[in-house]
């Protein structure tokens, strides 16, 4: 039977999207966290740390984007949560649409708004002192990783959604993904790490996404991390969309 | 499933010998019955007789262990989207989206649908469930009888000829339950199969035409209510004096504090 996976996906997006227009505070404690951090390390730690050259909030800025991108997330698992517990769910599962779709809303929904909060981060990051003079086309390769990274960390945000027993449990599993870039060159460069810990800072899957978006907005020839990035990000998506699928398909069988 | 006999005969929904375990508790243990089209079919048990577990199956949304089950001539394991095409389920807790407004939510379901028209099916339906004031207010807001009636509403968009009705007056007021009630009759009115589940006697003898009693896994008895009546040894003829329940007192007190409003 003919199945209108576009149209459906479209029509539920729209109504995901409406839940957050009615919920614009979601958006803004979404952004309001990586500001405060923004500004702390600015204007508090910055001038103490040394990152190379150029201003401190260049340097930080992919990281606070990465931070911005994690902490988002976390709502797209607690409204697919609440879908689930509530009746919703059952009647969009009983209807003759796409049952993929379903799941596909809500992650172009997180996109959505993750980019929305993104662009309000960078504006209060120009407001602040950073500036670049990369052309569309940097702006455009930023955006293609903030975005990839973004659908990665959502379809990981989609196995809590489905799975957890409670509203907390839904939306507790990105704490660790928020503090994650801490632990990596965003905030300072991993040459000062002791061993261990620079070992782990260095291989983690922010270092190489934050320097890759910072060598874009700098105008540096990108390194071989941008592969390195893409490649984390690519594979963080393709496991977590095939574990969500295998988890959204068993419990809708 | 074999479809030999035309459409028009042929149940609207048949089950047989339905099994379902979750793990090591047996749910369903071999479940049979028919439901002929254009009928109220109300399947009536205590929590945890396995009501709910029969809707899942039959709306496709849980796959049963053994036996068969089809609606609308449609097998719901190999034809499930021809079954999804053929039904609306309202399920135990009100299937409607809190954010959005009434409105919106038909309009959504219409468009779920891919109707024509979704504006114009949402305002004829805020009417019919009279729910025209309340249209442009957040569900949030409603009352249990409100949005039960709108979950129903939302049910009958694009007039699918069967429609699962899970415990639909469970959590609500004595008037939110009459409302639902009428709304019920009304489809059935309209020539749509009805299967309701209930653990309420009086709504499965005021709504349907047939009654089965689900329990620990099996039908029991299935029946019209003459025949389950007659089940028992007939009534004794005692003289009482009729005091009237508190229902009485109570539908008479508010109904007519409604009229007096009304008359103001």
């Amino acid at each position: 039977m003919k199945t209108h996976f576009f149209r459906d996906t479209a029509v539920l997006t729209g109504r995901s999207l409406k839940h957050i227009t009615r919920s614009i505070d979601t958006i803004i404690t979404t952004a309001i966290v990586p500001i405060a951090f923004m500004l702390l390390f600015v204007f508090v730690f910055g001038g103490a740390i040394k990152h190379g050259s150029g201003s401190y909030v260049s340097y930080l800025l992919p990281g606070i984007l990465l931070i911005t991108v994690a902490s988002g997330i976390s709502y797209t698992a607690y409204r697919l949560f609440l879908d689930m517990k509530g009746g919703i769910f059952e009647r969009f599962q009983s209807m003759p649409i796409s049952r993929s779709a379903v799941l596909w809303a809500h992650v172009l929904t997180s996109l959505v708004a993750n980019l929305v909060s993104v662009i309000v981060v960078v504006l209060v990051a120009l407001l602040i002192g950073f500036r670049t003079s990369v052309d569309v086309l940097g702006w455009l390769a930023v955006a293609a990783i903030v975005i990839v990274f973004t659908l990665a960390l959502t379809w990981l945000a989609v196995i809590p959604g489905l799975t957890a027993k409670t509203v907390d449990g839904a939306s507790a599993f990105s704490y660790p993904l928020i503090f994650l870039p801490f632990i990596s060159s965003a905030f300072v460069p991993t040459a000062s790490m002791p061993g261990p810990v620079r070992a782990f800072a260095e291989y983690q899957p922010v270092t190489s996404i934050g320097n890759t978006i910072r060598d874009l907005f700098a105008e540096r020839p990108v390194s071989g991390d941008i592969w390195i990035a893409l490649a984390w990000c690519v594979g963080i998506l393709a496991v977590a969309y095939v574990a969500s699928m295998v988890i959204y398909r068993r419990r809708t069988a | 499933m074999h479809t030999a006999v035309s459409e028009a005969q042929a149940p609207a929904i048949h089950v047989a010998g339905l099994t379902k375990s979750f793990k090591k508790l047996e749910v369903l243990r071999g479940v049979d019955f028919d439901v002929a089209r254009g009928s109220i079919f109300a399947l009536l048990g205590s929590n945890g007789a396995g009501k709910t577990t029969v809707v899942s199956i039959l709306s496709t949304l849980l796959k049963a262990d053994g036996g068969a089950a089809g609606v609308n001539s449609f097998d719901v394991r190999s034809q499930s989207a021809e079954v999804r095409n053929s039904i609306s389920l309202t399920g135990q807790f009100a299937a409607v989206d809190e954010i959005l407004s009434g409105r919106e939510n038909l309009v959504l379901v219409a468009r779920l649908r891919h109707l024509p028209g979704p504006a114009q099916i949402a305002a004829k339906l805020l009417e019919r469930f009279g729910l025209a004031d309340a249209g442009e207010r957040k569900v949030a807001t409603y009352s249990g009888g409100m949005r039960r009636r709108l979950d129903i509403a939302m049910s009958l968009i694009g007039n699918p000829p069967v429609i699962f009705l899970d415990e639909p007056t469970t959590g609500l007021d004595p008037e939110g339950r009459l409302e639902v009630w009428s709304a019920v009759k009304e489809l059935a009115n309209g020539g749509t199969t009805v299967l309701l589940t209930t653990q309420y006697l009086d709504e499965a003898e005021e709504l349907a035409d047939r009654i089965a009693i689900l329990h620990e896994g099996r039908i029991l008895v299935n029946g019209s209510l003459d025949e389950l009546k007659r089940l028992l040894p007939p009534a004794k003829v005692e003289y009482a004096l009729k005091q009237p329940s508190l229902e009485d007192v109570f539908f008479a007190l508010t109904q007519s504090a409604n009229k007096t409003k009304d008359q103001k």
